[in-house]
């Protein structure tokens, strides 16, 4: 990486954003924005790739390379980017109709492959840019224009698609709270490999309040966790709450109720290989556990675009060829005269 | 002693191989094919694949054929056959009707018991009477000659049966006077890593070769010309791999690495074959997750500046075509292989068709037009797939290239190119002067093609995407006027790929009033159609097309000299159509043949004879 500081607003470009007033979109452009910076990668050796929704618009507020795709494509598009262009730091912006509906196939190959991707999907559990459908994020029962009777179908949780697909990073954060955004968008950019960040945004047209069970202000404490790798899974305004292990589930108690002592609280650790505890915590809901914010999973596995350079590089050293023309001298062939 | 009574001498014959799908048909071939080409003769070769993998042994549906034509003036595999190998009852019953009337067919007559016929639901026990054979054939006991052969060699049975087609290669090549010594270096690099194969197949080798000569019958035998070529260093090489190569070739004269994003479809997957194990040579192949994801990674990669190509057949093509439409509209040059296979939907897939044109031309949403090359012969799909990347390149457009299953899977002697025979690709990068202030849709006036940026370069970071952009400011517009300015701009832009290709050329009788045209994979077989009239005395003139979108500059000037123009293609008559679109009032004499197999000379011939004798 090049040694020159930049700001947020060297990744910014000038054109107007058209997002809706309110729309939870602003605020992660700018944590984006702002993640970029301390990054340091300049804004040339970076790329933003899309697919097509509302989030989808970002690569045009983006002073670095971008491409705007089609429907549901943006991984397949991002993977080839990235094996051919290795030297660029590559994003993907995906919604959750874009990512795990029409694009769900290249999702789960963009992740099981572990190509170095930052997927930032954005999920406000609703079709934004066709004027309000529900999206595979919705859950069972839920009234939309496209089910006026409620939908009788169950969500993906995104998370549990990731570890489904064996991913290798999960973080998650809520448009509102920009600290944990900027610090997940950041580790998502470190990480080698495909990176998920599940960004929960709210929809202020079609689907305002969607995550306010969570999100509000009044209550986000007590019902969200930040995990930090290494620290005490500690949550509520206090800190005075914690997840202690109960058989092989967790359990939120309060520190010093019913015999429970910070002794108890578990020690979050990103790096295990194991998903079984990850996979626990990411499908908190926020309900009966509080739901998780922050780096979930962050395990080093081989990277595919890494991979592929190695053995290119291999078979070359071995029986590499200068030009078509010399490997086709090597086979079979006759001399006319 | 077997007697090579009645020798004929031919500028070519035609052999067929034909067994189980397991029984090695290809194998011997193809050896017969580079042993042919390596003393001097033209091959051309037609592989006919059973749809099924493995179908039960010894059925009707489970046959495998290979037909190689060898000699002079060979353009084709041939019609038919002067000499077949059938294997068992089903490959005879399956392959009599591609045997020519008094030629010879050899069977392994161990392999002609009750069950056999039955397993080839044979009626009587007296097969060669039941087909009504017009041929010379020849009962020779392969199986129990083969195990007889390898007698002491301790191979299981197993190991045994699977050299019976070595044995019947042995026959054919002391029928037709090859070399032992080159088919035997032809095993040894085949089963190098295997020596007691090797060993084997040499020994039975010899026995089929031998036993010609121990055996007491008469059959007729060839002596096929031969002639001087083009000096220079030859190999064997079917269509696909002269695709891949001419790709490669492509990726060394523009100075751009070459991705592949494919996803495996017959009768395409051989591309991806190639180029997977070109890592010697760098190239990047990805076997993606479906066809979408293919043409996808594709244009990623193209965006990152290098040569993208995505490989497939029909159907997968149609999956394709929203993201063509993409790079269309994000001006990106990229490659798309079409190796056409019978369709709709599954169809043939391994039998040929020409039946993707209009899907090619127009199958994508809007106003999308795109570059259409089809190339005409095994080895012109090395030169064809160089073009491709040509235009693709200097034109930042995709690039349709239709292959078809016949020349994808056929193959000839090929004249490695020397290095400075292709010419240096030059990409479209925004150049120096226009660096200060660039926007992403600015274009070459003359050519009207945008410049490539490659992702990385400093001061010229951009975005792109499907939406339409204003001429001007390359900002994402909506204005009527604008859009459809946008429109004719982008067909100008192939329209002009028509300055940089070469004009179409007439053969044969070019004086004639009547010209045969056709397009692609059919073009050896329309050659010697019209070679074969001129020499009846029917004047015709023959001109084939490997330039579809844009059609060379003098298309129109060359059709309207003649009276009768007649267009022969392998579908319902869609390169007719288009032909008709473009240049109005004219009229197009159709032949058309919708089999899932190539044409035949002879009813090309038929044909025309039939067109030119009505009023």
């Amino acid at each position: 990486m090049e040694c020159k500081n930049y700001t947020a607003a060297d990744y910014k470009n000038g054109q107007s954003v058209r997002w809706c007033p309110g729309c939870g979109d602003h605020a992660i452009l700018n944590v984006l924005h702002k993640a970029m910076a301390e990054l340091g990668v300049p804004p040339h050796k970076t790329a933003v790739i899309s697919g097509i929704g509302c989030s989808s618009r970002l690569p045009y507020y983006m002073n670095t390379y971008g491409f705007h795709t089609i429907h549901g494509r943006a991984a397949a598009v991002a993977t080839g980017f990235k094996i051919a262009n290795p030297e660029m730091t590559v994003w993907q912006i995906s919604g959750d109709g874009d990512g795990l509906a029409i694009g769900g196939n290249h999702f789960i190959h963009a992740v099981r492959r572990n190509i170095d991707l930052n997927i930032l999907l954005f999920n406000n559990k609703i079709y934004g840019l066709t004027k309000g459908q529900y999206s595979p994020t919705s859950d069972r029962g839920f009234v939309s224009k496209s089910s006026p009777y409620g939908t009788v179908e169950d969500p993906f949780i995104p998370a549990e698609l990731v570890f489904g697909a064996r991913g290798n990073f999960f973080a998650r954060a809520i448009d509102v709270d920009l600290t944990v955004g900027q610090e997940v968008m950041a580790a998502a950019a470190r990480h080698k490999g495909a990176s998920v960040v599940e960004m929960l945004q709210n929809c202020v047209i079609f689907n305002n309040g969607i995550h306010n069970h969570i999100t509000d202000r009044e209550f986000r404490a007590d019902r969200t966790i930040h995990l930090r790798h290494g620290e005490k899974m500690l949550f509520g305004k206090n800190m005075d709450k914690g997840l202690v292990q109960d058989g092989f589930l967790l359990k939120a108690v309060e520190i010093g109720k019913d015999g429970y002592t910070i002794d108890d609280v578990l020690v979050h650790d990103a790096h295990t290989p194991s998903n079984f505890l990850h996979q626990q915590l990411a499908m908190m809901d926020g309900y009966s556990l509080p739901l998780a914010v922050g780096i979930i999973r962050d395990v080093e596995s081989p990277v595919y675009n890494e991979e592929l350079d190695k053995q290119i590089a291999e078979v070359r050293a071995k029986k590499g060829f200068s030009t078509l023309r010399d490997m086709i001298l090597a086979g079979e062939h006759w001399e006319a005269k | 002693m077997l007697e090579k009574a009645d020798v004929k001498c031919l500028d070519k014959v035609v052999i067929r191989f034909s067994g189980d799908s397991g029984d090695g048909m290809q194998l011997a071939g193809n050896i017969f094919t580079n042993v042919s080409a390596g003393v001097g003769n033209q091959v051309s070769t037609f592989p006919d694949y059973p749809a099924e993998i493995r179908a039960p042994q010894g059925s009707l549906s489970g046959v495998s054929g290979f037909q190689v034509s060898v000699g002079v003036g060979v353009h084709t595999p041939g019609d038919k056959a002067d000499v077949l190998v059938a294997m068992n009852p089903a490959a005879l019953k399956q392959n009599v009707q591609h045997l020519k009337a008094g030629g010879v067919a050899i069977v392994d007559i161990d392999s002609f018991k009750e069950a056999d016929l039955k397993k080839a639901l044979f009626e009587t026990m007296e097969p060669f009477k039941e087909l009504n054979i017009n041929a010379q054939v020849v009962e020779v006991p392969i199986t129990s000659m083969t195990k007889a052969a390898l007698a002491d060699s301790g191979l299981d049975n197993k190991a045994v049966m699977k050299c019976r087609n070595i044995f019947a290669l042995g026959l054919v090549c002391w029928l037709f006077d090859r070399p032992v010594e080159a088919v035997l270096h032809h095993l040894k690099n085949k089963f190098a890593k295997k020596p007691a194969v090797y060993e084997a197949n040499s020994k039975v080798l010899l026995a089929g070769y031998n036993y010609g000569e121990n055996i007491h019958a008469s059959v007729s035998t060839y002596r096929i010309e031969s002639e001087s070529i083009r000096p220079g260093y030859y190999t064997d090489i079917n269509g696909n791999t002269a695709t891949a190569w001419g790709l490669i070739m492509a990726s060394e004269k523009s100075g751009r690495p070459l991705f592949l994003g494919s996803y495996p479809i017959t009768p395409a997957t051989d591309i991806l074959h190639e180029l997977a194990k070109r890592k010697d040579l760098g190239v990047k192949a990805v076997q993606m997750e479906d066809e979408i994801a293919g043409v996808c990674s594709a244009i990623g990669a193209s965006f990152a500046g290098n040569l993208a190509v995505t490989s497939t057949s029909g159907p997968g093509l149609a999956l394709k075509s929203e993201a063509i439409g993409l790079a269309v509209m994000a001006e990106l040059p990229l490659v798309v292989i079409d190796v056409q296979r019978g369709g709709p939907s599954t169809g043939l897939p391994t039998k040929t068709e020409q039946t993707d044109l209009m899907q090619a031309l127009y199958g994508r949403n809007g106003e999308c037009p795109v570059a259409v090359v089809a190339p005409a012969s095994p080895t012109d799909c090395f030169t064809m797939a160089f073009e491709a990347c040509r235009i693709a390149i200097e034109h930042m457009t995709p690039v349709i290239l239709l292959s078809d299953a016949f020349i994808g899977n056929g193959s000839s002697a090929w004249r490695i190119p020397d290095d400075n025979e292709y010419p240096e690709i030059k990409p479209h990068f925004v150049p120096d002067s226009l660096k200060e202030g660039w926007r992403a849709y600015e274009r070459d006036p003359e050519t009207m093609v945008r410049y490539w940026a490659i992702p990385g370069t400093e001061g010229l970071t951009h975005r792109i995407g499907g939406l339409e952009k204003d001429f001007n400011t390359s900002v994402i517009s909506n204005d009527p006027q604008n859009h459809e300015h946008m429109v004719n701009v982008r067909r100008e832009k192939i329209a002009r790929i028509a300055d940089s290709i070469p004009e179409l050329e007439v053969m044969c009788d070019k004086d004639a009033d009547t010209l045969l045209i056709g397009w692609g994979g059919t073009y050896g077989h329309l050659y010697t159609a019209a070679e074969e009239l001129c020499a009846k005395g029917k004047k015709v003139a023959f001109a084939h097309f490997r330039y579809i979108n844009p059609l060379p500059a003098n298309t129109a000037e060359v059709l309207s000299k003649y009276k009768r123009v007649i267009c022969a293609e392998l579908n319902c008559g869609q390169f007719a159509d288009y032909l008709q679109s473009k240049f109005g009032g004219m009229q197009i004499e159709r032949i058309n043949k919708i089999q899932g197999q190539p044409f035949l000379v002879s009813e090309v011939v038929d044909a025309v004879i039939n067109l030119m004798d009505k009023k």
